[in-house]
Order: C-alpha cells, then sequence, then structure tokens
C-alpha cells in the first residue's frame, strides 16, 4: 500500500505541476460548456423569445393580405418590419444580405382577391355537394398565385422547415377565414357574426408539451441540461492528452529503467495513473456541473439542475472517469512518440464523441451508424448522464447503460495490460 | 567465496535476428570487487549490463547475482543491486528529495528509512540546498548526483553504473568517483561501464575486455598492464581491441 501511495503521491505532484496539461483539462471544457450552451441557448431564444427578423413586402395591400400580415403577426415566431416600396430589384436581396431581416415575404398583387374568388369557388363546390341550389353563384376557374419565401442561406433546413410551418399556418387562418364568411353568406343570405367566426376560426384543440421524464417532473430540458452533461464527458475523455503523454513519457524516459530494475511490479505505476486520473475526471465533473449550476444563471443561461439521485450521478462519473482512464492508459501503451499519442488521442475523441451522440443527437444518426455508436464509450457515457439529467432516472434505470460501459472499459484495460506485456514492461 | 556476479555460457539475440550479440560469455565477478567491463561501440557492454540487471530476458546460460539464478529470482535479486544507467533515470519535474522518496520506496524501504537515507546521501552529494528544486533546473553534474543518489537508496550489495559521469565536469567527476570508493569500501561491489579510460584507471582493480559479445580479457588491472606491457588501460584498449572504426 505505502508503494502505492508513493506513486499516486507521485503522479499528483507531476499533474500539478504540468500547468498547461491542468489547463486543458479544467479550462478547455469549461469554456466549451459555456460557448455551446451560450450559443445553443441563443438559438433556442432566436426561435422562442427574441423572434425571427422577418421583412414583409406586400404588394397587395387589400383587407385578405393585411389579414394575413396580422396572422403572421399572431404565430409568434417573426419580429416584423415592412416595406412599402422597393427601390430597385435586388432591394430584398439586398436586405437580406445585410442581415437586417433573415427572411422575406412577398405578398402578390391581387392576392386578396385570389383569396376572396378561391373562398367562393370552395364554397360554391361544397353547397353543390349538398344540392343546396344556389344559381346566382357563378362558378370561378381555380387560378394559382404564389407567395414568395426569401431567406438567408445561413438558415438551417430545421428552421427554414419551421418558418414554412408558421407561414403555412398563418395563409390556413385567412383563407379558412373566408372560406367560413363566403360559405355562411351564401346559406344565410347575410354575413357570419364576428363572434362566431372566431368561434370557428380560433377554436383549436390545445396542444400540451409534457417531457416525459422517469422521476415524474415534467420540467422542459434546457440547452445547459443537453450541453454540460456531454462536455463534461468530452472533456473527462480529452485527459488522453495528459495521461496518454504520461504513459509514452514514462516509457521512455530512463525511469522506465529504473523502474523496472526494482522489486515492485510495473502493474503499480498504472493503478496509481489511473487512480490519480480518475480523480481528475470527478474534479472535472465537480467544476463543470458546479459552474453549470451557480454561474451559469448568472451569465442569463439556464441553470443546471443536479440530479436528485446523487448517489448514481458519482457512480456514473466514477465509471465514466475510468474508462476515460483506461483509454488514454491503452493510447499511451501503444503509442510509440508523444505525437502519436498527442494526434491519436484528440483525433480518436472527437470521432468517438461525434459517433457517440455528442456532437449530433444519436437518434438522428443514420441507421448504418447505430452500430458504431454503440462501440464508442462516449455514447454510452452519454446516455447514462442523459438518463439522470435529462429523464430523472436513478439508478435502476440507467443500468443498462453503465453495463456496456464497464465491458468496454474492462476490455480496455485488458488491451493495456496486453500490450504491457507485449513490450516488456511487465 | 560467492560471487557477486557469476556469467556462464551466456548467448543472447534479439528476437527475429539471427545476429549473436552476446556468444557464449562467461565472467565472474568476486564480491567487492570494483570491476570495469570496457569495449568499443557495439561491442556488447550496454547488452550485458541489460541482461545483469534483468531488463533482457535471456534464453540460454546463466546468470546468477549472490548465487541467485535471474530468471528463477526476478523480484529477489531486484533488492541486491542498484542500477546508474546512462540516461538520467529519474522525474524532472520533481525535486531530489520527492525522487528519491518515490523510488526509495519502490526500493521496498519504509518512511522512516527513507527520510534517514534523503538526508544522509543529499548531504553526501552536496544537494540539501537544492533539496526540494525540481531537477530539470539542475546542470548536468548536479542531475548525474541525484541519478546516483537514487540508485544507492537501498543501499545495495552490488551497484551496476553505466557511464556514470559523462558529460560533468571534473569536480563532479572526482566527486562521484570518489563517493563510489567510499561505498567499495563499506562493501559494495561496483560493476562500471564508461568510455573515460582515465578515470577507470582510477576506480577499477579488476577490468574486463568485451569485443563481439565475448570476454577478450578480464583480470586485476595490474597484471594485465603487465601481461601487455601497457603504462594505461588506453593502451591496453588499444592493443586488444585495434584502431578501426567500430560504428
Amino acid at each position: 500500500m505505502f508503494k502505492l501511495w508513493s506513486t499516486i503521491q507521485k503522479d499528483f505532484r507531476i499533474l500539478t505541476r504540468d500547468k498547461v496539461g491542468l489547463t486543458l483539462m479544467f479550462l478547455m471544457p469549461v469554456v466549451l460548456a459555456i460557448v455551446i450552451a451560450s450559443v445553443q441557448n441563443s438559438t433556442f431564444e432566436l426561435v422562442n423569445e427574441n423572434k425571427i427578423p422577418l421583412l414583409i413586402y406586400n404588394k397587395d395591400k387589400k383587407v385578405v393580405s393585411l389579414e394575413l400580415e396580422k396572422a403572421l403577426d399572431k404565430v409568434g415566431m417573426f419580429n416584423i418590419s415592412k416595406i412599402n416600396t422597393l427601390k430597385d430589384g435586388d432591394d430584398i436581396k439586398n436586405h437580406i444580405n445585410t442581415k437586417d431581416a433573415l427572411v422575406a415575404v412577398v405578398i402578390p398583387e391581387n392576392y386578396s382577391d385570389e383569396v376572396l374568388r378561391k373562398a367562393k369557388n370552395v364554397s360554391r363546390k361544397a353547397l353543390k355537394d349538398l344540392d343546396i341550389p344556389k344559381d346566382s353563384v357563378a362558378s370561378v376557374a381555380d387560378t394559382s398565385m404564389n407567395i414568395i419565401l426569401y431567406y438567408h442561406p445561413v438558415l438551417q433546413q430545421s428552421f427554414r422547415k419551421s418558418i414554412d410551418g408558421g407561414l403555412q399556418s398563418a395563409l390556413q387562418v385567412v383563407q379558412s377565414k373566408y372560406i367560413v364568411q363566403s360559405l355562411y353568406k351564401y346559406i344565410n343570405d347575410e354575413n357570419i357574426p364576428d363572434s362566431l367566426e372566431n368561434q370557428i376560426i380560433s377554436n383549436q384543440t390545445p396542444v400540451q408539451q409534457i417531457a416525459v421524464s422517469k422521476g415524474g417532473t415534467h420540467g422542459i430540458p434546457n440547452a445547459t441540461q443537453h450541453n454540460v452533461p456531454a462536455w463534461t464527458i468530452f472533456a473527462m475523455f480529452f485527459i488522453v492528452i495528459s495521461l496518454g503523454s504520461s504513459v509514452v513519457r514514462e516509457k521512455l524516459s530512463g525511469s522506465i529503467i529504473r523502474l523496472r530494475t526494482l522489486p515492485t511490479h510495473f502493474g503499480i505505476s498504472i493503478i496509481s495513473k489511473e487512480i490519480t486520473y480518475i480523480t481528475v475526471t470527478i474534479l472535472q465533473a465537480i467544476v463543470i456541473f458546479s459552474i453549470g449550476k451557480w454561474l451559469f444563471p448568472k451569465m442569463g443561461l439556464p441553470a443546471l439542475n443536479i440530479p436528485h439521485d446523487v448517489g448514481a450521478l458519482f457512480l456514473v462519473t466514477l465509471i465514466c472517469g475510468w474508462c476515460a482512464a483506461s483509454f488514454a492508459i491503452c493510447i499511451g501503451v501503444f503509442a510509440n512518440t508523444q505525437e502519436q499519442a498527442n494526434g491519436f488521442g484528440a483525433v480518436s475523441i472527437v470521432l468517438l464523441a461525434a459517433v457517440g451522440g455528442l456532437l449530433v443527437p444519436s437518434f438522428a444518426m443514420p441507421s448504418s451508424f447505430q452500430f458504431i455508436m454503440r462501440l464508442s464509450p462516449l455514447h454510452w457515457c452519454l446516455e447514462a448522464y442523459y438518463g439522470l439529467f435529462l429523464e430523472e432516472g436513478n439508478l435502476k434505470d440507467i443500468f443498462t447503460n453503465i453495463i456496456p460501459l464497464l465491458i468496454i472499459t474492462i476490455l480496455l484495460q485488458f488491451l493495456a495490460w496486453y500490450g504491457l506485456k507485449r513490450k516488456n514492461l511487465i | 567465496m560467492t560471487n557477486a556476479v557469476h556469467i556462464k555460457n551466456l548467448d543472447f539475440s534479439y528476437k527475429g535476428s539471427s545476429q549473436k550479440l552476446i556468444n557464449n560469455l562467461s565472467l565472474h565477478i568476486q564480491k567487492g570487487d570494483r570491476f570495469g567491463i570496457f569495449g568499443p561501440n557495439g561491442a556488447g557492454k550496454t547488452t550485458l549490463m541489460n541482461l545483469v540487471t534483468g531488463l533482457l530476458p535471456y534464453s540460454s546460460g546463466s546468470i546468477q547475482l549472490l548465487g541467485n539464478e535471474i530468471k528463477s529470482n526476478r523480484n529477489k535479486i531486484k533488492k541486491f543491486f542498484g542500477f546508474v544507467p546512462q540516461d538520467f533515470s529519474f522525474y524532472q519535474e520533481l525535486s531530489p528529495a520527492e525522487n528519491m522518496e518515490f523510488f526509495g520506496a519502490w526500493a521496498g524501504l519504509n518512511k522512516q528509512q527513507i527520510q534517514q537515507r534523503i538526508d544522509e546521501l543529499l548531504t553526501i552529494l552536496s544537494l540539501t540546498h537544492v533539496r526540494n528544486t525540481p531537477v530539470k533546473n539542475f546542470s548536468g553534474g548536479m542531475k548525474r548526483r541525484v541519478n546516483l543518489a537514487i540508485a544507492v537508496m537501498h543501499e545495495p550489495e552490488i551497484l551496476f553504473l553505466d557511464e556514470p559521469t559523462v558529460g560533468v565536469d571534473v569536480q563532479t567527476r572526482y566527486a562521484i568517483i570518489g563517493y563510489l570508493k567510499s561505498l567499495n569500501e563499506k562493501g559494495t561491489t561496483l560493476v562500471y561501464t564508461s568510455h573515460h579510460l582515465k578515470e577507470a584507471e582510477d576506480l577499477c582493480n579488476t577490468v574486463a575486455m568485451i569485443d563481439e559479445g565475448n570476454i577478450i580479457v578480464h583480470d586485476s588491472l595490474k597484471n594485465l598492464l603487465k601481461d601487455y606491457k601497457q603504462d594505461g588501460l588506453e593502451g591496453l584498449f588499444l592493443n586488444l581491441t585495434g584502431r578501426a572504426y567500430r560504428d
């Protein structure tokens, strides 16, 4: 035990004197968590609070198009500004290029007339189907007319889909209103009362959003809740730079010769490194979670809600840390130079993070990647953390994520010991 | 009398190589000797040193340290010897005291013994004033002294030294050689290799010349100089190994 304790002391002393390594291990993930959470949070706010800047050029300016403007405003996702005249044909494009607006809608001339004509057409067809004679109503041919939507190319497809959805919803409201008005008038020979019209148009079934959590609460997860666990895992595995290099340094430096001539098993050195770096990963998690909980709200970001099962959180952190340390040692054992360990270590972590669902949500992965995803230890770490942070589960709920993680960790351990044996180090 | 080191019919070649680096080598080093192993580059000195310290495994022949076969007593024999490799074999980020504390623990000493040895050795090797300074800030001579201090932490009966004074100034060399002599007077067997033959002449009382993986001569320095009619080790060396490059 004294030998192990002395080795741990040695490893901690070396680690604490490596200022660059410490910065990389603690500052980098904190910066990442803050930046990514801020960016994602502002995206969230763009859609839900700040609204998307929308420019409307209404060539029609009659009653229906003005109704459409109001309906677009009511959708709630746009910050509307209008232009009344165009200086030239490229005016709208210029507005979008200068990012005055990310989206622009051009309502064509005669839009109102077209909507009214369509409403009458629909009413006439409906009444004909019901055998209600309305001879006075002349048949009107359907014509097509386009509302043009300009958008800035920076807008991602998911954004465009939501904008399109908002626009379609507004169009539907306006067109439905005039169809209802037209139908009522044909049937009753008088205008529809406002109260009835409002009732018909706005009497939609409300949609209530409920997050399905295992803990029974229904809080809606925010950017912090998604990002902080993900970047904590990334940080844990990024110890590969420090630990992988440390193993290579030990192999290449003269100290390995001395260690191998002393009556102590070299495995002690590896166990000590594991204990040291597992402690580092736990500290990383504590620091990042604390920042998420206490510093984020002061920065205007949503606070991190710590899972109620703190014991499970500690266990998951411990196993993630053990897996990260095992991975780093494995890299260090097989790398022949520090450059190899650093280069391969860093690239492999980014790749494992990408396929593991840290960069792209796992549900959005193509089916061909689903198998590869399951080979990434970061995927199981993330699933276990999400089980606690997002689904508010307990240890029992995340058991199926911990088991594969433990299997991968044990495999990495075996691989490292095999490498040490093959290189005649143990 | 038990030999400190006894090597019999030792063969060694690296895996996959047909070239024998050690070729049926036999050698014995008596307890209490100040034994020098010399030879040109590539003669097999470092390979031999790595074999007797257990760093390289051998498949044919026998190596015994104080009567214990290395192969079957790997952990036991590690307690008997210390090794001063040519490279600095410590952690540059740690101070001499921290390095000695760690390697002392690995050598099997307890906390009290470690502290006692640290105090003794830092004083003997004039490192007390830099006891807590990271070794990376040291001069080459100070690093050599740290390298030596760590190797003798557990007071080994045999001390293997692979070029222990390479790259140091005259003062440090005299201090190190002086300390090695004092260790030998207390009973430590010294097994030493170096290209610094004047220094070797001063330190060693028994000498072996190795070339192409085998011992070509082995006797007391006095006898060898007399037999080969040489007045120094350098002349003897050139006489036995020739003047051609060996790189």
